[in-house]
């Protein structure tokens, strides 16, 4: 077994998703104590030009038409190969549609030793795994054989997996691919009316605080800005200010997305009830004894309508 | 078509999770089981699937507290064959010690589709459907939100993130890991269930002794620091947004 | 048309067969007066009349494929008023019910809120360990039956809302303090108790009631006591009416009635005048349904305030309009405006704004939170506050 850390570099329609750089910033924790290389697994078809900010020491990189789209088979086959010759620390891959995908499936086909849902690595290569809805918190040392690690965000920063320079990319030929029992027929793009808020990582949610309709627009303006969606509690959707696919709560939707903002917002049980699993809330309230600041992260007390527009600006100002 | 559907039971998050006294494992003592919320889902997309076509379904969970009236349930709402594994699974086991213990059965039984939950929130060793298909050296797709039949094989719908669906075709058999069934779990009223429970019969496997390799053993189990008030953000309305940004680029949106 | 066959109408006979005075349904001479009342009639795609209707025409699917019968409250106006006195809503309407919910048509809300009920013996899906909790702050401990475990005069039924939900656990502890100042010996189950069951029962979750009736019966079956008391309309209505079905007789009041009697040991201890103009709503489930009958003691109540004046609403006593929170659909507001794009809840809030109410005095753990949030809507930053009668009475007795 040798020292390297290998991280699946996870992709999509072009872009690379910011688990990977997450991950890349956990392995250099990882390499920091014993050595060994970073080294970013990057599979697709003709897509060398993803590599050019991983902040890994070195890329293997395979290139495959079988390979253009993800399939659990394209890639545990390759891995397979690669784990098996090489015979790194640890392998690294997202808890995603992609990386669970092919980590658990690699896990009891060779027989190797798996963690899952890790947040940090503590320095000296502890795992630390977050679980239970968040509630529990589990350490775990790698054992002395090539380790597999799926990994959720919110340890390290995606900043800290990107590089200035691009890394030192290596072709790996592949083993067979024609043998794929799993194929992608096609894929179907969302729906733009059409808005399941079930599913959204970010929600700007907006509660009586919004005073009338016509404030609605600056909520869409907000929610447009920042990649996420507006959604409401029951007196907005009452109004019909909103249509009820957007209500929260015991008689509406329970959401759990990444950021829920909430503004405007009391929190009622009945509001909170289909919301309180959400991964970050922030509530925004002009009433500092409102109920939603016991279930917030964070939160701050003015009148939403005070902070909306200036928000706005200023992350407009952070995208560029 | 034969359709075996897998579900386990997890902490109950609506009562307390307290730590035992070793430090490296979940108090059992007030715990309460509940099944895993996307087995539930799974175990509809079965039934879904059995109204649609020809398709037995069978069920299949480890003998703990609380298991038979999951089956009952399942019964409840058309599930066709109830197997309780009998083995040493009371203290908790992990997903690869599940797994094997499925799998000795599933190869007797030769479904042609398993479904299973995609992920449980307990998992600290991967996730059971993907290493029952690793062991079986079947094929696995997870986060399907849609599963149709089609010509001996499957096409199942997964989700990645922004509401991007891929459509997959997948020789059979495989193992499906379900993200949300094509409808919510239906509801089944109490006095079917209570039905059930005189009129279905759960099938009792015996599994040999457990075999965990492949988890790795937990060193210290913990609670994070309770959450107690919101931290309050200070300031006029420039620096409040200012933070804001800060807060978004830690959590990862922005 | 040739008259269907009576053999044929299977479900029209099944109504008859499980309702007590079930067989006063042929004497329904579609006058539609029960349509006429029902405040969610218009949205119904078959009324209380046109489901006896369809009934005798044996036309049973029509009716199991539309959802609209979920707009039905409970809330037993339609009872009220039939000239035949047929059991509409404890009979015809929650019979239908349960058909619906043996095939699995309840819409998605309701569905949590039963399935919560069987898992943690309460709707809102909170640890059943924690049921007492609202009392633990209190500077007099509330007894606990499993703890004490000896004989009292009163036993207290809570309930699920007073136990739980944020905006009763006060209304609960205000009663135990007026228990405490009365010096009654009394306890409350605690963990021990389950729902009640009268929503899942009007909601045709006949096997979950009975489960729920079962579970409580052999609760109160441990302990001594002389009476039950609670502070939950909707559980006087079921213990009272429904528990003696299933063996589990017991006298129980509701705790206006229970103070009522007490009023002149109540008066000198409201020593701070409250200056409210107050209009009482009257909860359906101590009202007009099954005749319960409980109108006046409320307002005796109340009158007795210092300082407090009592108006009443156009509606009032036995044509009271319903808070729009019983038989499930205290969580089926989404799906109710959906289809009407109504409120009765609003409604009621408007009638007492414009009765020119200051405080809305209600005595049922749904309404608080229900008439709240219709305030909220109605009147932006109006001034109508809504406080439970206990609350009222607690807050006289403040020194």
């Amino acid at each position: 077994m040798n020292k390297d850390i290998y991280v699946l570099i996870e992709h999509l329609q072009g872009r690379v998703a910011d688990i990977s750089y997450i991950m890349l910033a956990a392995a250099r924790t990882l390499v920091q104590d014993t050595g060994g290389e970073i080294v970013g697994i990057l599979l697709g078809y003709d897509v060398q030009n993803l590599a050019s900010n991983l902040a890994a020491d070195r890329v293997v990189y395979v290139d495959h038409p079988a390979l253009a789209e993800f399939t659990s088979d394209g890639y545990q086959y390759v891995l397979a190969d690669l784990i098996a010759e090489n015979k790194p620390r640890a392998v690294l891959f997202g808890n995603t549609s992609i990386g669970h995908d092919v980590a658990n499936i690699l896990s009891s086909r060779l027989e190797l030793p798996m963690v899952s849902s890790c947040q940090t690595i503590l320095s000296g290569g502890k795992f630390v795994s977050q679980i239970c809805g968040g509630k529990i918190m589990a350490e775990t040392s790698p054992p002395g054989m090539t380790t597999l690690v799926t990994m959720i965000p919110g340890g390290f920063k995606p900043e800290e997996g990107q590089s200035e320079t691009a890394p030192n990319i290596i072709t790996y030929t592949p083993p067979a691919l024609d043998d794929l029992r799993v194929s992608v027929k096609g894929y179907v793009e969302p729906e733009p009316g059409d808005v399941d808020i079930t599913k959204e990582p970010i929600l700007i949610a907006v509660g009586r605080g919004i005073q009338n309709q016509d404030n609605i627009e600056l909520a869409e303006e907000l929610a447009k800005a920042i990649g996420g969606v507006v959604c409401a509690s029951r007196p907005v959707v009452d109004q019909g200010w909103l249509p009820i696919s957007r209500l929260v709560g015991k008689s509406g939707n329970k959401v759990k997305p990444k950021l829920y903002l909430a503004l405007g917002i009391s929190g009622a049980p009945e509001h909170v009830e289909g919301m309180v699993d959400s991964n970050t809330i922030i509530a925004i309230n002009s009433d500092a004894t409102a109920p939603i600041f016991d279930i917030a992260k964070y939160g701050a007390v003015i009148d939403m309508l005070d902070l909306i527009e200036v928000l706005t600006e200023q992350i407009q100002a952070a995208k560029g | 078509m034969n359709i075996a559907t897998l579900f386990k039971l997890v902490p109950d998050l609506v009562e307390e999770l307290e730590i035992d006294a070793g430090g490296t494992s979940l108090d059992m003592t007030w715990l309460r089981l509940i099944i895993s919320e996307f087995d539930d889902h799974a175990i509809e997309q079965a039934i879904l699937l059995k109204e649609r076509s020809a398709a037995q379904v069978t069920v299949i969970a480890p003998g703990v507290e609380g298991v038979d009236e999951v089956l009952f349930t399942a019964a409840a709402k058309g599930a066709d064959r109830l197997i309780k594994l009998i083995g040493d699974f009371e203290a908790g086991v992990n997903n690869h010690s599940l797994a094997r213990a499925i799998v000795t059965f599933l190869k007797d039984l030769q479904p042609d589709l398993i479904l299973t939950g995609v992920q449980a929130h307990n998992d600290l060793d991967g996730s059971l459907g993907p290493l029952v298909a690793g062991f079986l050296g079947i094929p696995y797709v997870g986060y399907v939100s849609g599963v149709t039949l089609s010509n001996g094989k499957v096409i199942a719908q997964k989700e990645y993130p922004g509401g991007l669906i891929a459509r997959i075709e997948v020789d059979l058999p495989a193992v499906l890991g379900i993200q949300a069934a094509e409808k919510p779990p239906r509801y089944v009223a109490v006095s079917k269930v209570r039905q059930a429970m005189q009129t279905a019969i759960i099938e009792e496997h015996k599994v040999g002794s457990l075999d965990p390799t492949g988890g790795i053993p937990v060193e210290r189990m913990f609670k994070p620091e309770a959450g107690t008030r919101a931290m309050i953000i200070e300031g006029d309305e420039r620096e409040i947004a200012s933070r804001l940004i800060e807060i978004f680029k830690e959590v990862g949106v922005l | 048309m040739p008259a269907a066959s009576i053999s044929d109408r299977l479900f029209y006979a099944k109504v008859i067969s499980v309702t007590p005075h079930g067989e006063r349904l042929d004497l329904c001479l579609q006058c539609g007066m029960c349509s006429g009342i029902c405040p969610y009639g218009f949205g119904m795609d078959f009324p209380p009349h046109a489901l006896i209707a369809e009934l005798r025409a044996n036309e049973v699917d029509p009716i199991l494929e539309s959802d609209r019968i979920w707009l039905c409250m409970s809330c037993f106006a339609c009872t009220s008023v039939c000239p035949a006195q047929i059991p509409l809503t404890t009979g015809l309407l929650a019979t239908v019910k349960t058909e619906m919910i043996l095939k699995g048509k309840v819409p998605t809300e309701l569905q949590t809120a039963l399935e919560n009920t069987l898992r943690y013996g309460n709707s809102l899906g909170k640890s059943p360990r924690k049921r007492a909790e609202w009392s633990q702050d209190l500077p007099s401990k509330v007894p606990i039956l499993a703890e004490t475990k000896e004989p009292v005069e009163i036993l207290w039924f809570v309930g699920d809302y007073a136990s739980y939900h944020p905006r009763i656990q006060p209304v609960s502890r205000a009663m135990a303090k007026i228990l405490q100042a009365l010096g009654v010996h009394f306890a409350i189950l605690g963990p021990e108790e389950s729902s009640d069951g009268d929503v899942q029962c009007l909601a045709g979750e006949r096997g979950l009631f009975e489960m729920l009736a079962q579970k409580n019966g052999k609760a109160f079956g441990k302990y001594q006591f002389k009476e039950i008391i609670t502070t939950d309309p909707h559980a006087y209505n079921v213990i009272k009416n429904e528990y003696p079905k299933l063996g589990f007789s017991y006298p129980i009041k509701h705790y206006t009635q229970f103070l009522t009697e007490r009023l002149d040991q109540i008066r000198p201890l409201m020593r701070k005048p409250l200056m409210y103009r107050m209009a009482y709503h009257d909860p359906c489930c101590i009202g007009r349904a099954n005749n319960n009958n409980v109108y006046e003691e409320p307002r005796q109540i109340l009158k007795s305030i210092p300082g407090a004046e009592l108006i009443e609403m156009p509606h009032n006593r036995s044509n009271s309009i319903c808070c729009g929170g019983g038989g499930g659909g205290n969580w089926l507001d989404g799906f109710v405006w959906e289809r009407t794009h109504a409120r009765i809840t609003e409604w009621r809030v408007r009638e007492a704004i414009a009765a020119g109410a200051e405080v809305l005095a209600v005595a049922c753990p749904y309404e608080p939170p229900r008439f709240e949030d219709a305030a909220k809507m109605v009147q932006g930053d109006g001034k109508l506050v809504v406080k439970d009668i206990a609350e009222l009475l607690a807050e006289a007795m403040e020194s």
